[in-house]
């Protein structure tokens, strides 16, 4: 007995041991790693000293002194480089979240458009979906930009597809409602739409749990969240002034402007992420069992509400996870708007490293950036998911 | 004689309805066969029928063809192929010396000759890998030169489309070995080897190429000791590789986690050590599966590569970028993408194609 024990004790520190050999192993690759981050370290430090370049985020508390073209919050070339990099962060999330919605549901069209009876619908949707999935992203945002700067009229010709709106190389220009109090209290009535909707949606699935009656909670959901804003216009004395843009000398005065480069980026990602999440919705539609489609169509519901009492609460299911990571594709795929001149986090990183030198830093703020962005897209997606997946007793 | 009973036998009221089949009944059924269905026919038919006639119009019928001056293109109403005509050499090749261009052009069609060999199965031997490092090397020695009585050509005149299609194939025979390093490591027993190498390939995920591009264009200077200078090319490529790597990395092992629990118990009761049981056993089969997903993800990476033009490569859309910055020919975007289009549609609809055919292919074996 004693003697058994002896043995496994020396058995221990013998090569032929896996655990021994696991540690040995994992202490290589441990100071493998370290070494090399050691050796790149020490050389960047060195260089950087022989560049005069102080390391750390001071440089971002510095007058930026550049200017940047469009932007959500207040910024000209005397703020800080801090505030560039906000201005540019919230470029690049405006036009990532717009370009998540309009493809998603461009993409939901396709998708089923894909998989209609109708011969000349499915062709032309399975058409687009193989030319812009073949054809890298960049191009398409160039060709959007061709378009818009070489293709459309200068703004003297500029198109007028209807009163107070024009397009021209220089962007495009709708009218704007002029800044009034009872706007802001609209967007107040909107929130509390949006909440009161959620609130009768419960309800209403409550009650319908209870006595079997149905509540039209999605119309009584969207009365409240358009109806209550419209009451406190209506209250606040309809104020309909509008800012009319009107042709200056060269360019547009007033109004609302859509830059061309944020109209490339937007129109870009959209429909090239569009033609992705076509295939995802198709594919997810097509995995849901058949005898799901012919129940309902044998219970005497039509098509369209087959569509969408049956297939599509299933195949939600199914596309959750993979559209999370086109939604985390488009995100990234925002960066692409450095190459046609859009202010992104980018854009504004890279100009910020060419002024300062501060390569490190700027790339690591990117990283943090993006990095954060991906996983809050990806909790959300994932609350999401475990919201609507099949609860199995 | 037994035909002419049969046709006999067919009363006129017992034929199917004329609508039913044939032509009209495909008709009734594909396009006509709901009110709204009929709307929608109607309107597509319309406006095809309204963009199909301009645009062949622009692309053939009022084209201006061959060897025109930029004045002669601006007054017609099409399309402008004297552009193309004028600027396909540097479209295709960049700067690369205009008496040299054979030697790309000879790279490009050995490549892809070598392409279209790979693609049937009847090749797929271990010297297929063999035949492509010499041929890599053969292309190596064409583009650089400095042998054989080859000018030499520095790497910052390379371009267009051999460019394109060297960064992703030597990306891609770089980038998958270490990606299935990386998906061993991440399904490894070991916690730290995992650590590591699921910190590199989400760091890698989470963020654009183009910062990874960014990064090994301004930090790969500053990591190397004094003196050291690393090729822009080969920045961009390493960039490259990085980022391909992980994204393999993931394909392989959706690949190995595939592969069923029986297999790695099976070939541990043999006794077969890790190397031999990942190697003889796992990894056969776990790269089976992952054929098709892995030449996906090489058309995404083969489309990812017209971002080396952000870090100042000039590849395929580069090269039609730049030519149409000379002031003679600004404005001819439209000729310049679409011949940029079609090429890269070209590839990426070929591959997709046939990993379509591979996926069906490589699992005969298993589909019922």
């Amino acid at each position: 007995m004693t003697a058994q024990v002896q043995v496994e004790r020396r058995a221990v520190i013998s090569w032929n041991d896996r655990r021994i050999r696991a540690i040995i192993y994992q202490i290589l690759v441990l100071a493998g790693v370290v070494l090399v981050g050691w050796y790149l370290f020490s050389n960047t430090l060195a260089n950087l000293e022989r560049q005069n370049i102080a390391s750390g985020f001071g440089f971002l508390d510095r007058e930026a002194g550049f200017a940047i073209s469009e932007g959500l919050i207040p910024y000209d070339a005397s703020h800080t480089y801090g505030r560039a990099l906000m201005v540019g962060l919230l470029n690049t999330l405006l036009v990532a979240a717009l370009g998540i919605v309009l493809a998603t549901v461009i993409g939901a069209l396709i998708g089923v458009a894909r998989l209609s009876t109708n011969w000349l619908v499915a062709k032309l949707a399975s058409t687009y979906v193989e030319v812009i999935r073949n054809i890298p992203l960049l191009l398409q945002l160039f060709v959007w930009y061709g378009v818009i700067t070489v293709s459309l009229p200068h703004p003297r010709e500029a198109l007028s597809p209807a009163a107070g709106i024009f397009l021209s190389n220089r962007g495009f220009k709708l009218p704007a409602p002029v800044a009034d109090p009872v706007h802001f209290y609209m967007g107040i009535a909107f929130l509390i739409g949006v909440v009161l909707a959620v609130l009768v949606a419960r309800w209403g699935r409550r009650r319908q749990d209870l006595t079997g009656q149905s509540f039209p909670s999605f119309w009584a959901g969207l009365g409240l969240i358009f109806g209550l804003p419209l009451v406190v216009w209506l209250t606040g004395g309809a104020p309909t002034a509008l800012d009319m843009p009107e042709l200056r000398g060269f360019n547009f005065r007033g109004g609302m402007t859509i830059s061309p480069e944020f109209a490339a980026v937007l129109f870009g990602l959209t429909f090239y992420t569009a033609g992705f999440i076509a295939e995802i919705v198709r594919s997810g539609i097509l995995a849901v069992s058949h005898g799901q489609s012919e129940a309902a169509s044998a219970l005497g519901l039509r098509r369209g509400l087959v569509l969408r009492l049956v297939v599509m609460p299933q195949a939600v299911r199914i596309i959750v996870p993979p559209i999370t990571s086109q939604y985390l594709n488009l995100t990234k795929n925002s960066s692409l708007a450095v190459a046609v001149g859009y202010p992104d986090l980018v854009s504004i990183g890279n100009t910020t490293l060419n002024q300062t030198g501060q390569a490190i830093e700027a790339i690591s703020i990117y990283m943090a950036v993006y990095l954060t962005i991906s996983l809050l897209i990806s909790l959300f997606m994932n609350w999401y998911n475990a919201r609507i997946a099949l609860v199995e007793r | 004689m037994a035909e002419q009973a049969h046709h006999q036998a067919i009363e006129p009221d017992e034929r199917p309805p004329a609508f039913s089949v044939g032509a009209l009944g495909w008709l009734r059924a594909n396009l006509f066969s709901t009110w709204y269905n009929a709307v929608l026919t109607v309107l597509i038919l319309y406006g095809l029928y309204s963009l199909i006639p301009p645009m062949i119009n622009w692309l053939f019928l009022e084209a201006t063809w061959g060897d025109l001056p930029a004045e002669a293109c601006r007054e017609a109403a099409g399309a402008c192929w004297s552009f193309i005509h004028e600027w396909w050499r540097f479209i295709l090749f960049g700067y690369f010396p205009y008496e040299d261009q054979w030697r790309p052009a000879l790279a490009l069609c050995l490549v892809i000759a070598l392409l279209v060999v790979s693609c049937n199965r009847m090749f797929w031997r271990i010297w297929l890998a063999y035949v492509w490092l010499v041929c890599l090397v053969v292309v190596g020695v064409l583009m650089a030169g400095g042998v054989l009585g080859l000018t030499p050509v520095s790497t910052r005149q390379w371009g267009g489309l051999p460019l394109t299609l060297g960064l992703s194939f030597v990306g891609l025979f770089v980038a998958f070995p270490l990606g299935v390093v990386l998906a061993l490591g991440r399904r490894s027993s070991m916690p730290t080897v995992r650590a590591v190498c699921v910190t590199y390939i989400e760091l890698i995920r989470g963020v654009p190429l183009i910062t990874v591009l960014f990064m090994a264009s301004v930090m790969f200077p500053l990591f190397m000791p004094q003196g050291v200078t690393i090729d822009n090319l080969l920045r961009a490529q390493i960039g490259m590789i990085l980022f391909a790597a992980a994204y393999l990395a993931e394909v392989v092992r959706g690949g190995l986690q595939a592969v069923p629990r029986g297999q790695y118990e099976a070939a541990d009761s043999l006794g077969l050590t890790y190397w031999q049981k990942t190697a003889l056993i796992i990894m056969p089969q776990a790269l089976r599966i992952s054929i098709p997903p892995i030449v996906n993800t090489f058309i995404g990476f083969f489309k990812d590569t017209s971002l080396v033009i952000i870090v100042g490569l000039i590849d395929l859309l580069g090269a039609a970028k730049t030519a149409l910055t000379s002031p003679e020919w600004r404005g001819f975007y439209r000729e310049a993408y679409f011949t940029v289009a079609v090429i890269y549609f070209v590839f990426c609809y070929g591959m997709s194609k046939y990993s379509q055919w591979l996926e069906k292919y490589v699992n005969v074996g298993t589909r019922r």
